[in-house]
């Protein structure tokens, strides 16, 4: 069709092969993933520019919220600390890590509108910069669980490699909602705010400072909030000896769900992006 | 063989965030062939309407045209960052654009880092972007300062460092916009023959300008824009003549977005 020789770019307005580009996007931003990775990089040292500890401040704080909560509440609910204290340090890492990543994911393609509107780079570049940068920062608390377990003498067995596949499906959900949100909230500029009342209200609805058996006959019900299974799958390899299958197929079929979205939707607005940011 | 074909090329900026209903009013009322609103009640900026051209191996294409033509755009749709809402574009050739110098730099890294972060944006190979960080090092002249956060560098600098990073390529086809005629006299010199270098090895350049001597001094052939529409194309001495004889019809539609 075309001559091979060069590189050649071609769009036609009554036949945008609108899944092809979006797949040629993803490949390119894959491909180009040290770019990323470099981005992610920066954005982290710029962040904690001159900070002495940098990035460990996120580490310190979460530290305090496990001590202060893992007392104020051990009592009120009368858990047993040694069990709790473990439950809320994982939880409470992976939902830090969950919730900033929501919040970053909004704003990660209106706030690389400079570089959108300069570069033809992938957008998946701006997504995947927003997934390392994350996944950088949550490396960081990783000791602190160490710390938790050793001090608590809660060593989890062999099941916790099982936690493994549930990093897994938190990068994929990560990765769609980044593009998904990013897309989304550089069209509508008040989504990022609704977004943002929304992760704090699903902060105490999801069993973070709590745990699940306190709900009794109700547990059933966590299954609708898509952070539960979310959290559960690497919380409980870690915390609790594994989890039951019925939390499994619940965590992947909100990816798929979410995944589902977010593809259709890039699919049909990707060329848009640079119009809207 | 490179080649740049537009067959009935049109680009639409919608407006969304512009909420007062009086001032969409008022805007629609001013200009209303260019700002309107589309069929689901949306209002766009046409910023380049139906254009057909072809630009062949060997042409120095100068775009020419008041504030707001639809020239810059018409870069970057070509550079593929906007695509076509209506009609077809084709290019072959390895592109290179000159659009913004600055686009994608850090002022927190060094000029050593913000070269090695531009051949990461240019998807370079590490022995490509080892390369980049020789010439463009060497180029720019900063010596000591290449350590330093460009933070602190003095306009000039940046202009020197933004240039040698830009510069260090050798597109088939260059786009450029007229920001690189900035800089210090000294520099000036330098940098004209390294732009004549690179405009040598292109084999199309286009070039977005309102300066007519830099349109006769570097290219053959001269596109008029006047509100997002060509309204001449042919030799760069015609194109230039007739425009200072026949003035375009102002227009008051704002430049669209950045």
């Amino acid at each position: 069709m075309q001559s091979l020789a060069l590189p050649t770019y071609r769009v036609d307005a009554s036949n945008p092969r609108r899944a092809a580009r979006a797949m040629a996007d993803l490949a390119a931003g894959f491909s180009s993933w040290r770019l990323a990775w470099a981005l992610a990089r920066l954005d982290l040292r710029n962040r904690y520019r001159g900070s002495v500890i940098g990035p460990f401040w996120v580490t310190l704080s979460t530290a305090v919220m496990v001590v202060g909560l893992g007392l104020l509440y051990s009592t009120l609910l009368k858990q047993d600390i040694t069990v709790f204290l473990p439950h809320l340090a994982v939880s409470l890492i992976i939902w830090n890590t969950l919730s900033t990543l929501v919040s970053e994911a909004t704003t990660c393609l209106s706030s690389a509108d400079g570089v959108i509107r300069q570069l033809p780079l992938p957008l998946t570049t701006h997504a995947l910069r927003c997934v390392f940068r994350n996944a950088f920062s949550a490396a960081h608390s990783l000791p602190l669980i160490i710390v938790v377990f050793v001090a608590l003498g809660h060593l989890p067995g062999p099941e916790a490699f099982l936690a493994i596949p549930g990093l897994l499906l938190l990068a994929i959900n990560a990765l769609a909602a980044s593009l998904f949100l990013g897309m989304v909230c550089a069209r509508f500029r008040d989504i990022g705010q609704i977004v943002s009342n929304i992760m704090q209200l699903a902060f105490f609805m999801t069993p973070i400072i709590w745990r699940a058996e306190l709900l009794g006959e109700n547990v059933w019900r966590l299954y609708f909030n898509p952070f539960y299974p979310m959290l559960e799958v690497i919380r409980g390899p870690l915390v609790e000896g594994g989890v039951g299958p019925g939390i499994w197929i619940a965590a992947i079929a909100y990816t798929v769900v979410l995944t589902g979205a977010a593809a259709a939707f890039f699919i049909r607005f990707r060329a848009r992006v640079a119009f809207w940011v | 063989m490179a080649s740049i074909v537009a067959d009935g090329l049109s680009i639409e900026f919608p407006l969304y965030h512009m909420a007062a209903r009086s001032l969409k009013k008022r805007l629609l009322a001013k200009a209303a062939l260019r700002v309107r609103t589309d069929e689901s009640n949306r209002v766009v900026v046409a910023a380049l309407r139906d254009l057909n051209f072809r630009i062949g191996r060997g042409e120095r294409v100068a775009l020419v045209g008041s504030n707001g033509a639809g020239k810059t755009t018409l870069l970057r749709t070509i550079a593929g960052i906007y695509e076509p809402v209506g009609g077809e574009l084709t290019v072959h050739g390895e592109i290179g654009s000159l659009i913004d110098p600055g686009a994608g730099m850090d002022p927190d890294s060094t000029g050593r880092e913000n070269i090695r972060l531009r051949g990461l944006y240019r998807g370079m190979d590490e022995a490509g972007i080892a390369e980049l960080e020789a010439d463009a090092a060497a180029f720019s002249g900063l010596g000591e300062f290449l350590d330093v956060p460009t933070r602190g560098y003095s306009a000039g600098m940046n202009i020197r460092l933004a240039f040698a990073m830009a510069t260090a390529m050798a597109p088939q086809i260059l786009l450029m916009d007229e920001w690189f005629m900035a800089g210090d006299a000294d520099f000036m010199e330098k940098a004209e023959q390294r732009l004549t270098k690179l405009v040598q090895g292109a084999d199309i350049m286009v070039i977005a300008t309102h300066d007519f001597a830099i349109a006769r001094r570097w290219c053959t052939r001269a596109i008029r824009l006047n509100a997002g529409r060509i309204i001449a194309d042919g030799p760069v001495d015609e194109v230039l003549a007739q425009m200072d004889s026949i003035p375009a019809t102002p227009t008051p539609a704002p430049e669209p977005a950045g």
